[in-house]
């Protein structure tokens, strides 16, 4: 990361790719920081391309009497149009000693000729794409704690994810708000006493691990889950729906095209290739008896029992445990 | 339509019970007439086999003691029984799933006055087995103490399924799955249906005489049949069984919405119209919140009746299932019997050759278990996936 930057090593030349408005805005800052910290009156102009034409840029990058240092920061620069481009590849070809020019491009096909020739004038590159996937959301969690000198359970992670969404921004401010309310490693405990609004997504948690064997992490979503008062028969149906995926996925019905899959699984399209993976190993009796788990806890839950929280757990414990049973 | 000649003639394959409540209206005609009346009591319980008729045997004799011919089936009072209109018979047809101690309560005290019609006052208890405890116990006293011209007729499945205490103070009209011929005579002299339909549908529903009218009549009905019937050889793999208890749920839920949808729909028409509904003045604001109460009532005991007529149905697929593996099992241990899903008999040979006896009782008792807990109100689709995979798996 850029945070322990001084201003010595402050690249001349940086461009930021990607599309992360919250990864970029930390990239220029830490830059910035950077550059100041060596000299604190240092002049900074960050532009937009709505605010400059050619003559601005040609002012900006030129060559100061005094030899003052500047950071020229030009964010979206895809969006130039071609006159002030041309004053920046220009300018690439012929840079000043004491300016720092800082520019960000979206990453796409738009205004790629610049950001090639940033490169090839030798820019230092920082990607600030936005992640895609689960796992690049929670490695950004984990990183935000480590930031502030703190930790974060994986568990927990995930909790801050299904209770938050996947709002970069938002996930940060959520981390921000958790280091400065809690001490200490922070866990799903934690995590659900501050996001209990929107816990729903946590019985299909508490499901997928358990399809997947993964006990430990099931029981402790559950206790969760349960924590912050999620209705038991919707645990259930979220159990219930999971087993029935992996029904579909294991032993898809004959000549079932993909789509009506999908349907009979009750998942999106998307979702099919994740509960393959889920399926595998799973025998057909192991899957029998889970649906058999799921229809007795059920009937617990609705009164046959007294403790539909223990009925949860001996659910979770048998479904995790059933993937390879042969009778 | 053929002349009913007696109340008597609409039960099948049932001549001992006829003649035993036949002879007992007389003896209740004996009574009125101050000539003893023996063989002749206060409190009758009803019992047999799904779709033998036991409340159709107890509103006949119902009709019997109340017409002045012994149930001659075309007078007034004959007709105002069958149609649920006559003053001096309570019918209580239990629409929840449970029946409660205060309008059991309220039923005692309705049965104790005297009979409008200078007979007798008779309560037609259908499905009494959904009496809560508290509400047996209000029966119990009912049944001890009885008001001197009121009649009590129970019915329930067996006779196990009512308290001890009350079923020892009733005289038992046991009623018989009737024979296939029975049903045949029946379907074919009564309703005029072709004799090769009719014993088609005889054979199908086991006796059953109103699933064989339902077969015989209503072409949906043979297709649902067919459907279910279908799924057997069909569980090729797990996918297979989230499909088919799929399937069974939304036949279910369209047939039953099918059933209460348009009695729904008239019967809130008919309470607003009774509210005075579109009337104004005086008096008409008191008359819209008191309507608004009793619509919500209404519409509780509709979910209710709907919740009920579902389970039915998954009664209804659930034991045709179950018939097909009863045969599987005749086949597998070659008992010489008729075979109700004989018309399966690829599917049924081909399931008895695959597996073994045991897994087929394994398999009738998963079907079994799964009536179970829809009825203890599991959500019948999670019910019926544990039962399809069971199955599958044997
Ligand atoms: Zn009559």
């Amino acid at each position: 990361m850029l945070a322990s930057m001084d201003s010595a090593s402050v690249p001349p030349l940086t461009v930021i790719v990607g599309d992360e408005e919250l990864l970029v805005d930390r990239a220029v800052a830490s830059l910035v920081a950077a550059v100041r910290a060596d000299d604190p009156e240092v002049d900074v102009h960050d532009l937009v391309p709505s605010q400059v034409n050619a003559g601005k840029l040609v002012e900006v990058t030129s060559p100061s009497l005094f030899g003052e240092r500047r950071v020229v920061v030009l964010r979206s620069a895809q969006d130039l149009t071609k006159e002030p481009a041309g004053v920046v590849t220009g300018y690439l070809r012929d840079p000043a000693d004491d300016v720092v020019l800082v520019l960000s491009h979206a990453g796409g096909a738009k205004g790629r000729a610049l950001l090639e020739a940033a490169v090839k004038a030798g820019a230092h590159r920082v990607d600030c794409a936005k992640p895609t996937k689960a796992a690049e959301r929670t490695r950004f969690i984990k990183d935000e704690f480590s930031r502030a000198g703190r930790q974060i359970t994986p568990d927990a992670a995930q909790a801050l994810l299904d209770a938050v969404g996947n709002d970069l921004r938002e996930i940060a401010a959520a981390c921000t708000q958790l280091v400065a309310d809690t001490d200490g490693r922070v866990d799903a405990a934690a995590v659900a006493r501050y996001h209990t609004g929107r816990a729903e997504a946590s019985g299909f948690t508490v499901a997928d691990r358990a399809v997947e064997g993964r006990l430990p992490e099931a029981l402790e979503q559950l206790r969760w889950s349960l924590s912050v008062g999620m209705a038991p028969v919707l645990i259930n149906s979220a159990l219930a729906g999971a087993v029935r995926g992996i029904a579909v996925a294991a032993q898809p019905p004959r000549g079932m095209s993909e789509a009506e899959l999908a349907k009979r699984a009750k998942v999106p399209p998307w979702k099919l290739r994740s509960l393959r993976q889920q399926s595998r190993g799973w025998t057909p009796q192991g899957v029998a008896h889970a649906l058999r788990v799921v229809a007795e806890t059920d009937a617990l839950i609705k009164g046959a029992g007294r403790d539909p929280a223990y009925a949860l757990e001996r659910a979770v414990i048998e479904i995790a445990t059933a993937r390879t049973r042969r009778g | 339509m053929l002349v009913v000649m007696s109340v008597f003639d609409d039960l099948v394959g049932q001549d001992t019970v006829i003649e035993q409540l036949r002879s007992a209206a007389r003896a209740a005609d004996g009574l009125l007439a101050g000539s003893g009346g023996a063989g002749m009591t206060h409190a009758w319980l009803f019992t047999g086999p799904p779709g033998s008729g036991r409340s159709e045997a107890a509103r006949a004799f119902a009709a019997a003691l109340q017409c002045p011919d012994g149930g001659c089936g075309h007078c007034s009072s004959c007709h105002q029984v069958f149609s649920g209109t006559h003053p001096d018979l309570l019918y209580v047809r239990p629409s929840g799933l449970s029946f409660g101690v205060d309008k059991t309560r309220d039923l005692v005290l309705r049965s104790a006055s005297r009979p409008t019609g200078g007979r007798f006052r008779v309560v037609l208890f259908e499905d009494a087995d959904r009496a809560t405890e508290a509400a047996s116990n209000a029966l119990l006293k009912a049944v001890e103490e009885p008001s001197p011209r009121t009649i009590w007729l129970l019915c329930t499945p067996t006779a196990e399924d009512l308290l001890v205490t009350i079923r020892s103070r009733c005289r038992l009209v046991t009623l018989r799955t009737p024979t296939t011929r029975a049903v045949v005579d029946a379907l074919v002299g009564r309703d005029g249906v072709a004799p090769d339909l009719a014993a088609e549908a005889a054979r199908a529903s086991a006796g059953h005489f109103e699933r064989a009218r339902a077969l015989a009549g209503d072409p949906a009905a043979r297709r649902r049949r067919e459907e279910v019937l279908a799924i057997p050889a069909r569980l090729d793999g797990l996918g297979a069984c989230v499909t088919a208890a799929a399937r069974l749920y939304e036949l279910a839920e369209a047939e039953a919405k099918e059933t209460t949808g348009a009695l729904d729909e008239q019967e809130k028409a008919d309470m607003r119209a009774a509210f005075g509904e579109g009337s104004t003045g005086k008096g008409v604001a008191k008359a819209v919140r008191g309507a608004a109460g009793a619509l919500k009532d209404l519409d509780d005991q509709q979910k209710r009746r709907a919740t009920r007529i579902k389970r039915d149905t998954y009664d209804l697929a659930l034991m045709d299932l179950v018939a097909f593996y009863r045969d599987v099992l005749a086949i597998q241990l070659g008992a010489r019997v008729e075979l109700p899903t004989a018309d399966r008999d690829a599917d049924l040979r081909g399931v008895a050759r695959s597996s073994t006896p045991e897994a087929t009782l394994r398999r009738i008792d998963a079907i079994m278990e799964c009536r179970r807990r829809i009825g203890a109100n599991v959500h019948p689709q999670i019910a019926m996936e544990a039962m399809t995979a069971a199955l599958y798996t044997g």
